[in-house]
């Protein structure tokens, strides 16, 4: 009724410009908004992505364009005897890695979750391992495990004489690898903690409070209600963790390059190693493809087996 | 890298390094360079030519100052204004093959040693100024020949700027010590010096990890000083040998004797040992003696070192491969003419010997009048580094160059074979046939 009896100019002032219908439409707004993230995915991470698995079904090498040749490179991986030791020992630096990474943190986190002084600039402090830039702690790492200028050698031979010899962190297999694990285990244990931290702090203290009314011990506050109302994070926090330990290649390219002969090489090393320092982009295009198995099996993994629990959606866990 | 400095700095940086080249260098008032009367290619330089040229970073800034003071001359002579462009070492190989496959860029690039064979279609040939360099100046040195030339061909694609060498260094006293009084040339006569070092407390130290200079220089020259190799003449993949076999056995008695850990080292682990008085015998390039000496505290060190060209062992002359300067002008170029009158003018006596000396011995020549400059006379040490392109061996030895050989010294597969055998992890059979299979893989494309 009062519309009708709007003079004119205000008639015309109210009726929203063809730009505001516009923007007013709801499909077109959808996708005016969603264009920007869509368009960065597709440059940053589809086409890289679709790239590189295009790469590894072609003989590329750097400086000369490639033709299409199947499953060559994945076969040929297949006889390669140094692929296989990166397979196992990815799986074997995976593996353990996280099980020091979530043993230690999740102490860690459980310690911190007390009351004590300074609790806040100590929570800071522990973020540090995970903070500095992963070469720098590399690098570091590197210094510690040199045969020859090693702090730890000079700490036990000369400082202590608890030895006569230096330790010989790099200078074969075994030793090797878990000095790298070891260095991936302390940068690794900040963000595990931190993580689970958030986690606990998440439970209700009345829980607590009730377990302990019914006279539940440490152990049993622990392993019935801190545990299972942990188990969503711990999952999340474990792909997460599996992810970034198998694909992880800084530590290892800085500290032994794959060194001694080839027995640390992890799947990203070799990657690099055969794709950019030899020059066979298909081939290492092929290795990196050659991880996406493994993370798919380790996230499913950590998926359905820690988080698909009844009890998430507040039902027994029968 | 460095392109920040406008033509001004450059011709202030210029003026500045050839007063220190004129004071520092004496020699060079009567020049001892004798250069033949031979015509120059006619090269007649395009109308507004301009050239933008990339080449690696420097060891000394001399080098940097005396090349762009040389530059400038060229510029204020023939009016071609060249931009120089100071590459890191690990970038220029991109940074080529980006040029090499975009068709643009840089008309110049100094790359290193295999580069042009690499990107021979995209090049212009420089058959005509290197023939005239060479006859002017006392001909080309042998490893220049083998880098500049097409394989089996007399067609240059390259024109090598100077090479550097690993040759081995040792402490002399320390060596008196038990007994020598230098690096024996047999393998016999090694393993005995090596295991009187060990004894002595000084071991010697050479890299068997994945060192891309250092590491692939030992390994070379043990296959080399059994007379085996990578590759025969015709690229075929040969290295699975008796020879090779013998080579591993020889360096899997030598391990022991050298200081732990080798097999974790990279290319500046030896620098340090060596620094720190644990080791009495390695092999590396030039800069260690020189950061030894320059340095107040470790001068005393450096008294005490001799460099000697790397044992010869089975092989006629010292097994050596020098990494190689190689200069390669794109046809992409608008104006090759004026690129190729640079780089000759950049050969030229009057700017490559002061060029030359201002590097003080850590790049050598690769036309042989240059032997007489002054820089070969000032430190008596850095002498045995003039001869660093009389070698005939290089990397992928003895068969064509390829991209192939540059991939296998960058996959470390002949470093690795050695670690193998050295630290018990494989047979001499297995590791050689692994390097076999390798190795193939990589030239599988070659032939």
């Amino acid at each position: 009724m009062s519309v009708t009896t709007l003079s004119s100019p205000v008639l015309a002032q109210r009726q929203p410009s063809w730009l505001v219908r516009l923007f007013d439409y709801k499909p077109f707004l959808i996708v005016m908004c969603l264009a920007p993230a869509i368009g960065l995915l597709a440059v940053f991470l589809t086409y890289p992505l679709g790239l590189g698995i295009w790469l590894a079904f072609t003989d590329t090498t750097i400086g000369r364009k490639g033709v299409y040749v199947g499953l060559e490179n994945f076969q040929y991986l297949l006889t390669d005897s140094l692929w296989w030791n990166a397979v196992f020992y990815s799986v074997v630096y995976t593996a353990i890695a996280t099980f020091g990474k979530f043993a230690l943190g999740f102490w860690l986190a459980l310690l911190l979750n007390n009351h004590f002084p300074l609790k806040s600039l100590l929570r800071a402090i522990i973020l540090m391992p995970w903070i500095v830039p992963t070469v720098l702690s590399a690098l570091a790492f590197w210094w510690i495990y040199d045969p020859q200028f090693s702090i730890i050698s000079y700490l036990l031979v000369d400082v202590l004489h608890w030895r006569t010899t230096n330790i010989d962190f790099l200078g074969s297999p075994w030793p090797a690898r878990f000095s790298l694990i070891a260095a991936n285990i302390w940068r690794g244990i900040p963000f595990v903690a931190i993580s689970l931290l958030a986690g606990l702090q998440t439970i209700s203290p009345s829980l607590y409070e009730a377990a302990m009314l019914d006279g539940a011990t440490a152990w049993q506050r622990f392993r019935y209600i801190t545990f299972p109302m942990m188990m969503p994070i711990l999952a999340i926090v474990m792909t997460f963790s599996i992810i970034f330990t198998f694909t992880d290649f800084q530590l290892v390219y800085a500290i032994t390059r794959g060194g001694p002969g080839n027995s640390t090489h992890l799947l990203a090393t070799l990657a690099f190693q055969r794709g950019i320092a030899g020059g066979e982009l298909g081939e290492g295009a092929a290795i990196a493809v050659s991880m996406i198995p493994f993370l798919v099996f380790a996230t499913l993994f950590s998926y359905f087996g820690l988080a698909r629990r009844k009890w998430q959606q507040g039902e027994n866990n029968d | 890298m460095r392109n920040d400095i406008t033509r001004r700095d450059a011709l202030a940086l210029g003026l500045s390094a050839a007063a220190i080249a004129a004071t520092g260098a004496p020699a060079n008032a009567q020049s001892a360079i004798k250069a033949a009367d031979v015509p120059a290619p006619k090269l007649p330089i395009e109308k507004g030519a301009t050239l933008r040229m990339l080449r690696p970073v420097r060891f000394v800034q001399a080098d940097e100052d005396v090349f762009r003071a040389n530059a400038a001359k060229f510029t204020k002579e023939t009016g071609v204004e060249v931009k120089v462009d100071f590459v890191g070492w690990e970038d220029i190989n991109q940074q080529t093959a980006v040029t090499s496959n975009s068709g643009a860029g840089p008309d110049i690039i100094i790359g290193f040693s295999d580069a042009p064979h690499i990107y021979v279609d995209k090049l212009v040939e420089l058959t005509d100024v290197a023939d005239y360099l060479g006859k002017r100046y006392g001909g080309w040195l042998p490893l220049a020949q083998r880098y500049g030339k097409k394989n089996k061909s007399p067609t240059w694609i390259g024109l090598p700027f100077g090479a550097t060498a690993g040759p081995l260094i040792y402490r002399k006293s320390i060596l008196q010590s038990v007994g020598f009084d230098k690096v024996p040339e047999d393998h016999a006569g090694i393993l005995d010096l090596c295991r009187k070092l060990q004894k002595a407390g000084k071991p010697a130290g050479f890299a068997l990890g994945n060192a891309k200079g250092d590491g692939n220089g030992f390994a070379s020259w043990a296959l080399w000083s059994h007379n085996a190799a990578l590759l025969d003449e015709e690229g075929n993949v040969v290295i699975n040998s008796k020879e090779t076999i013998a080579a591993l056995n020889w360096v899997k008695q030598l391990y022991p004797t050298f200081i732990a850990g080798t097999t974790s080292w990279n290319d500046v682990s030896n620098n340090r040992a060596y620094a720190a008085q644990e080791i009495a015998l390695t092999a590396n390039g030039v800069s260690l003696y020189f950061s030894l000496k320059n340095d107040p505290a470790t001068k005393a060190i450096a008294d005490d070192s001799e460099h000697q060209l790397l044992p010869k062992g089975l092989a006629k002359v010292s097994p050596m491969a020098g990494l190689t300067l190689n200069a390669m002008v794109f046809k992409h170029s608008q104006y090759p003419n004026a690129a190729k009158a640079f780089l000759q003018y950049m050969l030229e006596k009057d700017q490559y010997e002061p060029w030359l000396n201002a590097n003080s011995g850590y790049w050598s020549q690769p036309l042989a009048a240059y032997g007489e400059a002054s820089v070969w006379a000032q430190d008596p040490k850095v002498k045995l580094f003039k001869d660093t392109m009389n070698s005939t061996y290089y990397d992928g030895y003895a068969g064509p160059i390829s991209t192939a050989t540059g991939a296998v010294s960058a996959d470390y597969v002949l470093i690795q074979m050695f670690a193998s055998v050295a630290t018990g992890a494989a047979t001499p059979e297995a590791a050689a046939a692994e390097a076999e299979q390798r190795s193939k893989r990589y030239f599988r494309r070659q032939k």
